[in-house]
């Protein structure tokens, strides 16, 4: 038996370090082939030097690792992607492939299931019965809101298992996995959709990995209104979110918005201000450390969810504690 | 230009969304309904397409005979045709959905011609397969790519940008084409007055459609486990600025 995971990386793997998605793959992609009796393979589209890759899916279980080229592999292209793992999983005979539920995991498996004609699960958190023809799994629906008991029976399983619902983790019989190359063969036709240029932002800290967000809500008023929080960010070196009533109303940018349709969230702390939080935002920020409310409403929501809360007017507090961030800094 | 817009009927809950006691459903009596904020974003950008290349934009969806408010809610912003494949209203399976959507894309472009463009959402907004629109544009033999925040059409092609951590990438696809859209693309406008009214006097257009069940079966929906937690109020007033700074020092953020 075999299952193969694919690694997620960014187009070019050259010496690049393992993303926190791929280990996570590899985390529920080791319980699951244990539970299926199979090997796991892991799986690298594109690039020259896979070293460092290979060396850290070794050490989070991979038995064996199978390096993907072709001339035409130069980006990422979901179906040049999905037509190498189609011919990788004829080629291994696999039982079963999966990817990480994120944006690209589940446009590679899209493609590859219709290829295939096979049904596929996204966003699964557990597969709990995989020994049978037929599997039993968890998946994410509403964006985490809800869970959904699914069935899959499928010639070739296809998964992908949602980002953030398996904690990464090394395995502990670690061995040394080796490489072994696969050359497909591909041609323009699958290179149709592949990136053809990109467009580079420069900012410091991101939305997901900002260790403090200050986000505000309806409750902020205006686009004016979110100076304050701009400058209580930048004294914590964060970043400023906002709920979709926000974007809605044109204040912010979209790719400030947490929630559902927006960015999900894990900093050390998140300080929601005029959110009331609705489920679809609250999915956006459930995962983060701490949560603190400023909200005047004590029975909002996102009050009676949140660690901490301040039930005051937000544009007295935020500027209050900006203020007072200074006042000891200075002291 | 012919746009091809496909959006799918949910309920819109607010602070918590139950399921029904038999698990095969939202809780949906005292609910309203929408669409995926993407898939309002998907009508807005065909509108704005139409609007400045000319042309026209049909909504679809598959659902049960109420899903007629979100066609007509289309039609209130500016789309030309709306078309109902009516179910029994239960969740169908990705396969089964991608199936019949296929099949009425090619009835309907027999009738009246080829979609120069075709957009979905990134993913529905309840049970969020990630894959309808990509079934669909392999069954059609044309290319997609999910995510999209920013569509130019030109003459013979389509420039698609998404978003990523770093900045965009872009994407050059041959039309005709298809895209998931993303929020964020634009802001979709709200119905006017006027809209409202023309939209009751748009033909609803029902055609049959059905396919076989897909190997993805639901057995129950749930409710994730939560951990209540009591909640440590820290003032009433900006006084509290303290406490909260307190608690910055304490979780290692102030540095
Ligand atoms: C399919 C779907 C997906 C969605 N995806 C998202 C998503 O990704 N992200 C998202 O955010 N939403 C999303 N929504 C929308 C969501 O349902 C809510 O409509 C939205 O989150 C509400 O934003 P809000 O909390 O800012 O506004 P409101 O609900 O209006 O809350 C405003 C809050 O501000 C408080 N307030 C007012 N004045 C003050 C003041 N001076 N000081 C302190 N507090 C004050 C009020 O007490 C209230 O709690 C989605 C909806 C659907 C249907
Ligand atoms: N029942 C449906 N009717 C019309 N379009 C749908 C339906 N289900 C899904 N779609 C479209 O397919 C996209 C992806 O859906 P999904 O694969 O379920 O995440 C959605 O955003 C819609 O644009």
């Amino acid at each position: 038996m075999t299952l193969l995971v694919l690694l997620d990386h960014d187009g070019n793997p050259d010496g690049a370090a393992m993303p926190e998605a791929s280990r996570e793959a590899l985390t529920a992609g080791r319980q699951l082939a244990d539970d299926m009796g199979a090997d796991m393979v892991a799986v690298v589209i594109g690039g020259d030097d896979i070293d460092d890759l290979a060396e850290e899916a070794g050490k989070f279980g991979a038995e064996s690792i199978r390096h993907v080229t072709h001339d035409l592999l130069a980006d990422y292209g979901p179906d040049a992607w999905a037509e190498s793992l189609r011919q990788l999983a004829d080629d291994t005979d696999a039982d079963a492939v999966m990817a990480v539920g994120n944006d690209r995991g589940n446009e590679v498996m899209a493609f590859l299931a219709a290829r295939l004609d096979q049904p596929f699960v996204a966003n699964c958190t557990a597969v709990t019965d995989a020994d049978d023809d037929e599997w039993s799994m968890t998946r994410i629906q509403w964006g985490g809101s809800l869970l959904e008991d699914a069935t899959l029976s499928a010639d070739v399983k296809l998964i992908s298992f949602g980002h953030h619902s398996v904690a990464a983790a090394p395995a502990d019989d670690a061995g040394e996995a080796d490489v072994e190359g696969f050359e497909v063969e591909l041609d323009e036709s699958h290179t149709i959709t592949m990136i053809k240029d990109r467009t580079v932002q420069t900012q410091g800290v991101t939305l997901s990995t900002a260790p403090v967000v200050v986000s505000g809500g309806r409750g902020v008023g205006s686009a004016d209104g979110f100076a304050p929080l701009e400058e209580l960010a930048e004294l914590l070196g964060g970043r400023v979110g906002c709920s979709r009533a926000v974007t809605n109303n044109g204040w912010r940018p979209h790719s400030d918005q947490v929630g559902q349709t927006g960015t999900r969230i894990a900093p050390e702390i998140y300080i929601a201000t005029g959110i009331s939080g609705a489920i679809q935002h609250w999915v956006g920020a459930m995962a983060s450390k701490r949560i603190l409310a400023i909200n005047t409403d004590p029975e909002a929501n996102m009050v009676t969810k949140a660690d901490y809360a301040v039930i005051a007017d937000l544009h007295k507090v935020v500027p209050a504690v900006s203020e007072e961030i200074r006042r000891r800094r200075q002291g | 230009m012919r746009i091809l817009c496909c959006v799918k009927r949910v309920p819109a809950p607010g602070a918590k969304i139950n399921v029904t006691a038999d698990g095969q459903s939202v809780e949906t009596a005292h609910l309203g309904f929408t669409t995926s904020p993407h898939e309002e974003c998907a009508v807005e950008e065909a509108v704005q397409i139409t609007e400045a290349q000319g042309g026209e934009v049909t909504v679809l969806t598959v659902g049960p005979s109420e899903a007629e408010e979100q066609l007509r809610y289309a039609a209130s912003v500016g789309c030309h045709s709306i078309v109902l494949v009516p179910t029994d209203g239960t969740a169908l399976d990705p396969q089964r959905t991608a199936t019949i959507i296929t099949e009425t894309v090619q009835a309907l472009e027999a009738e009246d011609g080829a979609f120069d463009l075709i957009l979905f959402g990134n993913e529905s907004a309840d049970s969020g397969g990630f894959q309808v629109g990509v079934r669909v544009a392999h069954a059609l033999g044309r290319p997609i790519v999910n995510g999209i925040k920013g569509i130019d059409v030109e003459a013979d092609q389509i420039v698609a940008r998404r978003e990523v951590d770093a900045g965009f990438e872009v994407y050059h696809l041959p039309r005709p084409a298809i895209c998931g859209v993303k929020e964020g693309i634009n802001l979709p406008r709200y119905p006017t007055m006027k809209g409202r009214l023309a939209s009751k006097k748009v033909d609803l257009v029902a055609r049959d459609g059905d396919a076989d069940a897909g190997g993805q079966s639901m057995i129950r929906l749930h409710r994730p486990q939560e951990t209540a937690k009591e909640t440590m109020i820290l003032g009433d007033s900006e006084e509290a600025a303290g406490a909260i700074v307190d608690l910055l020092e304490e979780i290692g953020v102030m540095s």
